[in-house]
């Protein structure tokens, strides 16, 4: 990082995650796949079988018979094409560039793990198979368990859970589970201010009532306040550490002593596992059950909002309630090595059928290429990248909590409100006019003007360098003359700011409600 | 080996340096000595690719019930259905497939225009006008619908049919133990749920909410009217989990008057895989948006008047309304959704029918085949379009295996919950079936039963 390297060069060679190279055709708004329709065009081809075409009426009794065709699109497999990769070149993606989206983790995604999940092996394999005919899929479930368990410091694990807030709910359900069988009703659930909000609907979903706790000046949860509202009626406590100001909660062994001291348990929210891979685990933290976010830390992608996979583990008293059936290990001398067991006082399942089986697949395939090692590494470089971006931009940006982060910070434009007025939201969206993802913005709710910066570990120094410019130079902007028309950013976009209200107020949620 | 890290070590050193920092364990400063990991995690060291494709190569080869290998005539809800390679290739192109939910929408306009037309999709499939933009799979949508069925009706009392997928219910039950409502298996009789009288039931006897399949678990045509009439006269809230292959045929749901559609989408596009990730389909009408479960993606304009997309009606969502949130869902099946979405434009109008009917032939085809053999009889005497049951003289589990030996993955063995289940095997036959692979299933079928 040296001085050369934040000159103001033209064409930054080495930094591979900025994407203003990228190219824009024209500023028409893509037509939908209906527009395109033309009657008769048909795409469609099917398997020659060599059955008899039997007509339809002797197939379907009448009352139950279709009148009319359901409407969809008429197009050719050209148009198809063309249509889906026009939309194709109006979305952002890791691929394309720089995704500082802070609580997301938004990593570089390995194409092995495409590979992986591809496998005829893998991806032609009927769920309701026995377990005679699928022993691969269940070896390989119990391999990511086992490796979960090793990275979380858990005893065991379900992989049932589709994604997080299911994890979440999961664990809620655990958590009620554990206490029935105490013989105690508990109502109430903790969580910090600063926590998701899928931490509070869940603990709804989860038949508990939400008990919020504030974080002190330094950040992290207030050892007083937590004190005041914990008793005998606490089923447990929801916590992410390092917590959604990027900060590791220093109290967590104190905390988790006084919440098993009430007969509460600790949950902990896996989002920002990726900060403590290999370093500190939160089983050996005190906590109960543990959810992870494997879109996350496991670099499984997000497809523009899913699939992900939130698989649970627990210490050792919750394993006899986890869902099931669990893929097993078979003691024995019997013909196959694994098996699916339900634990004796399961909760139930939490999936249609095993999880997401091919992201866990591609899960343990990210695992497997980086090895233990490898693990610790990306803990290291992930919290290394977004300390420097911190230090950086400490003095251009206000730093509302001023210690060291772990993978993400939180800084606020709050500095840069006078005398443009210049929020949060215009930074974000004039970010992307300099070919970054915006961070995410406004929260944790707690922070005034939040920028919530999460670099990850595989963007390079020299893209950091690009990203910490791109929002020295938004800053200096937003506090010149410049600053009263950055409200009109992003201009080089597939579409500038969109009427939120709009969409809101006169509903179109389908190309039939068109006006 | 395998890294994904870009930083060069004199790197790592410069920018400890501009930190004031010595080593990278310094940045752990903040962490406990106590608590710290002392030793490394005991996993195996990294590995290259082809030494982690050759790993799962050995995995799928411990398969055998893969569909290169055994010919699938199992559904219960995951079809072998033809996934054609413009799907593939349109929904692996990596802007979809490595972008997040889409908070930007001027970044994101790709990902919104694809579930705004998945969204109009579903809806003209459930014949109901609004549609979200995906739950995680068809049992979490149906957990969703009854959440949204308890709300709009105010009752807890949910009356769920037996044939509704045995693993949606254990779901549903789960999820009760924090809702408190209260499930109320309804029976079959001949393949079609058994509705119970409603009129003489007063106070928390009273359903709030009905949920019940078409085609149902067995493969059998539900008679939707009677269900709707018992809402009708309790003002429950009727949930349809429709099968949306069989929907290019069939009567839609809401033309039988459904109030919520549910149903699972992997029939569009995405491979059997094991069982996920999945697509959960989720409609309902107007009434209910405000309940509506998860993100939706309307039409709008943006600042130069021209056609834009954005994710809705977001103040009923978590991250804004917290504890008082309609669902606790946030990431959700967008591939899959997109997936869905080129997969329906490439069946198109014409595509959605000829896919339900030639199932519906290849279905009788192989019904009759079997149903021929000695002591194989029907399991339910209701009618069937794409997938049904039959009674074996052996166990269904001994059929499976050895039909596997024979090449087959011959169905799913009924589970306790059915009368006789040991005895019933689930039969699905999807348009892959060939004329040759029936025959050669039911022959072999026939030796395994003998």
């Amino acid at each position: 990082m040296t001085q050369a390297d934040s000159s103001e060069a033209v064409v930054q060679t080495a930094a591979g995650g900025k994407a203003t190279s990228a190219p824009l055709l024209g500023r028409d708004a893509e037509p939908t796949l209906f527009e395109l329709s033309h009657p008769g065009r048909q795409a469609w081809s099917f398997r020659t079988t060599g059955l008899p075409e039997t007509p339809i009426e002797e197939l379907v009794p009448t009352e139950h018979r279709r009148t009319a065709p359901v409407p969809l699109a008429e197009v050719s497999e050209r148009d198809l094409v063309a249509h889906f990769t026009r939309l194709s070149h109006r979305q952002f993606s890791v691929d394309l560039g720089a995704y500082p989206l802070g609580s997301c983790t938004m990593k570089y995604n390995p194409k092995v793990c495409d590979t992986v999940a591809a496998l005829p092996g893998l991806a032609g394999v009927h769920p309701a198979a026995p377990a005679s005919l699928t022993q691969g899929w269940l070896a390989l479930l119990v391999q990511l368990e086992e490796a979960l368990c090793e990275i979380t410091g858990m005893a065991a694990a379900t992989l049932q859970p589709a994604a997080g807030a299911a994890g979440e709910l999961t664990g809620l359900l655990l958590m009620r589970a554990w206490h029935d069988a105490q013989g105690s009703t508990r109502h109430k659930v903790i969580i910090p201010d600063s926590a998701h909000g899928t931490n509070p609907a869940s603990v709804t979903l989860g038949g508990y009532e939400v008990v919020t706790v504030p974080s002190d000046e330094r950040g992290c949860v207030d050892m007083a306040s937590l004190r005041t509202v914990l008793d005998e009626d606490v089923a447990g406590i929801m916590l992410t550490n390092p917590n959604t100001l990027g900060l590791f909660e220093e109290d967590i062994a104190e905390i988790a002593a006084a919440v098993h001291q009430v007969g509460g348990l600790l949950y902990y929210d896996g989002a920002n596992l990726n900060a403590i891979l290999g370093v500190v685990r939160p089983g050996d933290m005190g906590f109960d059950i543990v959810h992870m976010n494997l879109h996350k830390t496991f670099a499984t992608p997000h497809g523009g909002g899913g699939p992900g996979a939130g698989p649970v583990a627990v210490s050792e008293r919750l394993v006899p309630f986890l869902p099931g059936p669990r893929p097993s290990r078979l003691e024995g001398d019997g013909p196959h090595a694994y098996g699916w067991m339900v634990p004796e006082r399961s909760i139930g399942r939490m999936h249609s059928w095993h999880g997401n089986a091919l992201v866990l697949a591609r899960a343990l395939a990210y695992i497997q290429a980086n090895g233990g090692n490898g693990l610790r590494r990306i803990a290291e470089i992930a919290v290394l990248n977004a300390n420097w971006i911190r230090q950086r931009l400490t003095g251009t940006y206000d730093v509302p909590f001023d210690r060291p982060c772990m993978h993400e910070t939180v800084l606020s434009s709050r500095n840069l409100k006078q005398p443009n007025g210049v929020r949060a939201l215009d930074v974000a969206k004039r970010l992307l006019e300099e070919g970054f993802h915006s961070p995410t913005v406004y929260f944790p709710l707690i922070v005034d003007e939040a920028l919530m910066i999460e670099p990850t570990e595989t963007e390079s120094p020299q893209t950091l360098v690009a990203l910490a410019e791109a929002l020295e130079r938004i800053a200096a902007e937003a506090t010149s003359a410049a600053g009263a028309s950055m409200s009109e950013a992003p201009r080089p976009t597939p579409v500038r700011r969109v009427d939120e209200a709009r969409a809101a107020r006169t509903l179109i949620p389908t190309f039939d409600a068109r006006p | 080996m395998g890294t994904y890290i870009p930083h060069t070590d004199d790197e790592v050193a410069s920018m400890l340096s501009f930190l004031g920092l010595s080593s990278v364990d310094e940045l752990f400063d903040v962490v406990p000595e106590a608590l710290r990991l002392q030793r490394g995690l005991e996993l195996a060291d990294s590995a290259g690719e082809p030494d982690v494709l050759a790993h799962f190569d050995e995995l799928g080869e411990h398969n055998r019930a893969r569909g290169d290998r055994l010919v699938c005539f199992a559904g219960g809800g995951a079809y072998d259905h033809e996934i054609p390679s413009v799907t593939k290739a349109l929904a692996g192109r990596s802007e979809f497939v490595t972008s997040y939910t889409p908070y930007q929408p001027e970044v994101a306009q790709g990902v919104l225009q694809a579930v705004f037309e998945f969204q109009t999709m579903v809806s003209r499939l459930s014949g109901l006008p609004v549609a979200n933009a995906s739950l995680y799979d068809g049992a979490s949508a149906a957990v969703e619908a009854v959440n949204l069925g308890v709300a709009a009706s105010g009752r807890e009392r949910v009356w769920v049919s037996a044939g509704i997928h045995p693993h949606w219910r254990q779901m549903l039950a789960t999820c009760a133990a924090g809702t408190g409502h209260q499930l109320s298996t309804i029976d079959l009789s001949e393949g079609r749920t058994a509705w119970p009288d409603v009129e003489s039931l007063t106070g928390d006897d009273v359903p709030g909410v009905l949920l019940v399949g078409y085609p149902n678990y067995l493969g059998c045509l539900e008679d939707i009217g009677a269900a709707r009439a018992i809402c009708d006269r309790s003002g429950a809230i009727l949930v349809v989990a429709a099968d949306p292959v069989a929907a290019g045929v069939l009567r839609s749901p809401g033309e039988w008057g459904a109030d919520v559609v549910v149903g699972e989408g992997q029939v569009f596009g995405t491979a059997l895989g094991f069982g996920g990730p999945y697509l959960g389909l989720f409609a309902c009408d107007q009434s209910h948006v405000r309940r509506l479960p998860g993100r939706l993606v309307g039409e709008t304009v943006d600042a130069d008047g021209r056609r834009a997309y954005v994710t809705t009606l977001r103040a009923r969502e978590q991250d804004i309304r917290r504890e008082k949130a309609t669902s606790n869902v946030c990431t959700n099946q967008t591939l899959m959704a997109v997936t869905a979405a080129v997969q329906l434009g490439w069946l198109g109008t014409s595509g959605i029918a000829e896919l339900g009917l030639r199932c519906a032939r290849a279905t009788k085809y192989c019904r009759d085949a079997l149903l021929a053999i000695d002591d194989v009889t029907p399991y339910a005497a209701a009618p069937v379009l794409r997938e049904f049951a039959v009674r074996t003289p052996v166990p269904a589990a001994t059929v499976i295996e050895r039909l596997a030996d024979e090449g087959f993955l011959a169905g799913i063995a009924l589970d306790d919950g059915y009368a006789d289940g040991e005895h019933g095997l689930l039969v699905a036959v999807t348009e892959r079936r060939t004329r040759f692979e029936i025959d050669g299933y039911a022959a072999a079928f026939a030796k395994a039963v003998a």
